[in-house]
């Protein structure tokens, strides 16, 4: 199975990643290649089998709605690429 | 000092044989000799860790000092460090500076140890080889040329190479196991749920548990001691007690029942790795363990189905580095998706795009349910066969990883083939089982690892099996040249 260069681009959209043009065929070639690693799964026999997206059924735990966690908004803003009064900066997004 | 084990410097701090400012200083003097060979460690904590020695010493002077007190160890850079970089071994991450502690880091700091640094690690955990690392490849004390395993490369080469007597790891498909293996120490996943995930960067969220690493059994037991807790800031962290580790490390294993999966010694297994374990098989039997051939008959779709699960969650995971609230943003970015993209994709490193892809591709619609749906009633078939096994045996014993360590570059070019260097140790991530690695023999100058699965929460059978392995053999006590 190989992926087509659409495809590619399309993930790569969904995946907010740029891919660029020379690589895009090695890209294809390795993701291909996993791809057909993991078509294995279609040789098990599944049906009537559950599916588990965590170990031995755990349960998650719940918590009461409540605030529990203090203000430190400054101690946050420090490490971030840009702020401005209290806020997170971002390139313009509506003219 | 450094060929002391965890437990020796333990009872040496409490009789004043050392101080603990002696001891950090040691460390910190071996890290600065020989981590240019090993590449180890990313990050020294030299002036933190001196001061905090010099608290222990005080707190040793009193006679009421905890568990661990003046012990120094690392942690792998996966774990949130309140003040220290915490790059996760990725250019994403090399600014960033957490303001909090991770749930693991504040219990070692409660039981008094001393943190000399932090260690490299394949670039957020993905990856067998340490080879995706940002800061470069980890080099395996025993053959340089060769990998150290991976993701948690850093703190087995650290503790082979006697920069730590202990580390902090991670374990998403074996990344805690394989690099014990390949670096002739001892590595213990817990169970999942055991430990705190909290404030240890998130690569596959269902399968991702930390765990110790040491030279001993009997060190992983002091360490998982502190390590295991509950904690109410990770909801999937299992209310349960928590024993003391070290109390069952001398019971008799005689009369053990171990499972031999039948399909982790087929095809693909190395001679000489098969001939160690083996060997070692020989050694437990003769401490009077019953030794029953199991079947695990789903293993070969361990793999697939975890190259779904885990790029999966990874790719959900991994969103939120997008440049706005911490870590790398792209320089002059043109509009907000130049910036995700660019950011995304000077960020990453190749392995971790790569996984992203795939996540996306599997949760994409029209494939969801081919590939996540399907994943995910296999890994039901995966706990099963375990589940059954468990039903007949105590423990169940096999090799950690195929072969062992292998030259840089080796399976680079080819994803598969290193994917294909956790065939072992997946199916206990998937399943949600503890499991370690002892060192069993030699290869070519190398270590081979033997794997020890345990029962959910029984990871105190695990190191009791472990320990009386390490009182009849000495693979565990041997170091690389020049080492000692």
């Amino acid at each position: 199975m190989i992926i087509k260069r659409e495809e590619i681009e399309k993930l790569a959209t969904l995946s907010r990643i740029s891919i660029d043009e020379k690589t895009i065929t090695d890209v294809s070639e390795r993701l291909s290649s996993v791809l057909n690693l993991v078509d294995q799964l279609q040789t098990a026999n599944t049906d009537s089998v559950q599916s588990i997206s965590r170990p031995f059924q755990v349960s998650q735990r719940l918590r009461a709605d409540e605030i529990t966690e203090s203000n430190q908004r400054d101690a946050f803003q420090v490490i971030a690429p840009a702020t401005d009064n209290g806020l997170f900066t971002v390139p313009k997004m509506i003219d | 000092m450094h060929n002391y084990t965890i437990a020796e410097l333990v009872k040496g701090l409490q009789s004043k044989q050392f101080s603990s400012v002696e001891l950090t200083q040691h460390f910190l003097a071996r890290i600065r000799q020989f981590n240019d060979q090993y590449n180890a460690v990313i990050t020294v904590t030299e002036d933190q860790a001196l001061q905090v020695a010099q608290l222990a010493d005080q707190r040793l002077a009193t006679g009421s000092a905890p568990a661990l007190c003046g012990v120094p160890l690392l942690h792998k850079d996966i774990f949130c460090t309140k003040g220290v970089r915490t790059s996760c071994g990725s250019k994403m991450l090399d600014n960033f500076i957490p303001p909090y502690n991770a749930t693991v880091v504040e219990n070692f700091e409660q039981a008094g140890a001393v943190m000399l640094g932090k260690t490299n690690m394949d670039e957020f955990a993905m990856g067998s080889s340490n080879e995706t690392s940002f800061y470069g490849p980890v080099k395996n004390p025993w053959a340089t040329d060769c990998v150290p395993g991976g993701s948690s490369g850093g703190s087995a080469a650290a503790v082979a190479g006697r920069l730590a007597p202990g580390a902090t790891a991670t374990d998403t498909g074996g990344s805690i196991r394989q690099p014990a293996a390949l670096c002739g120490i001892s590595g213990l996943k817990p169970t999942y749920g055991r430990v705190s995930r909290w404030g240890m960067i998130a690569f596959a969220s269902s399968l991702d548990q930390a765990g110790p690493m040491a030279r001993t059994a009997e060190d992983c037991a002091l360490l998982l001691n502190c390590m295991a807790s509950f904690d109410d800031k990770d909801s999937t962290c299992v209310d349960r007690e928590v024993p003391d580790y070290s109390a069952s490390l001398n019971k008799p294993v005689k009369g053990l029942r171990i499972g031999i999966p039948k399909e982790y010694f087929s095809e693909g297994l190395h001679p000489g790795t098969e001939a160690a374990v083996k060997k070692a098989l020989t050694d437990l039997e003769a401490q009077g363990v019953e030794l029953v051939e199991i079947s695990l008959p789903n293993s070969d779709l361990s793999v697939p189905a975890y190259y779904v699960i885990a790029p999966a969650e990874a790719s959900a995971n991994l969103s939120r580095f997008d440049g706005v609230k911490y870590g790398y943003r792209c320089e002059n970015p043109k509009d907000l998706q130049d910036m995700y993209c660019r950011t995304r994709s000077e960020g990453f490193g190749e392995e971790v795009q790569r996984r992203i892809l795939i996540g996306t591709y599997c949760l994409s619609a029209g494939y969801y349910d081919a590939y996540y749906g399907k994943a995910q009633q296999v890994r039901q078939l995966i706990e099963q066969d375990f589940v059954k096994a468990f039903a007949d045996v105590d423990l169940i014993v096999g090799p950690t990883c195929p072969s062992p360590a292998f030259k840089f570059g080796a399976k680079g070019d080819d994803p598969v083939a290193m994917y294909l260097e956790d065939i072992y140790t997946i199916a206990t991530n998937l399943a949600g089982l503890p499991g370690m690695s002892v060192p069993c023999g030699m290869v070519e100058g190398k270590p081979v690892g033997l794997q020890i699965i345990g029962n959910y929460f029984d990871e105190a059978r695990m190191l009791n099996l472990a320990h009386q392995f390490q009182q009849v053999t000495d693979w565990h006590t041997q170091a690389p040249e020049g080492i000692l």
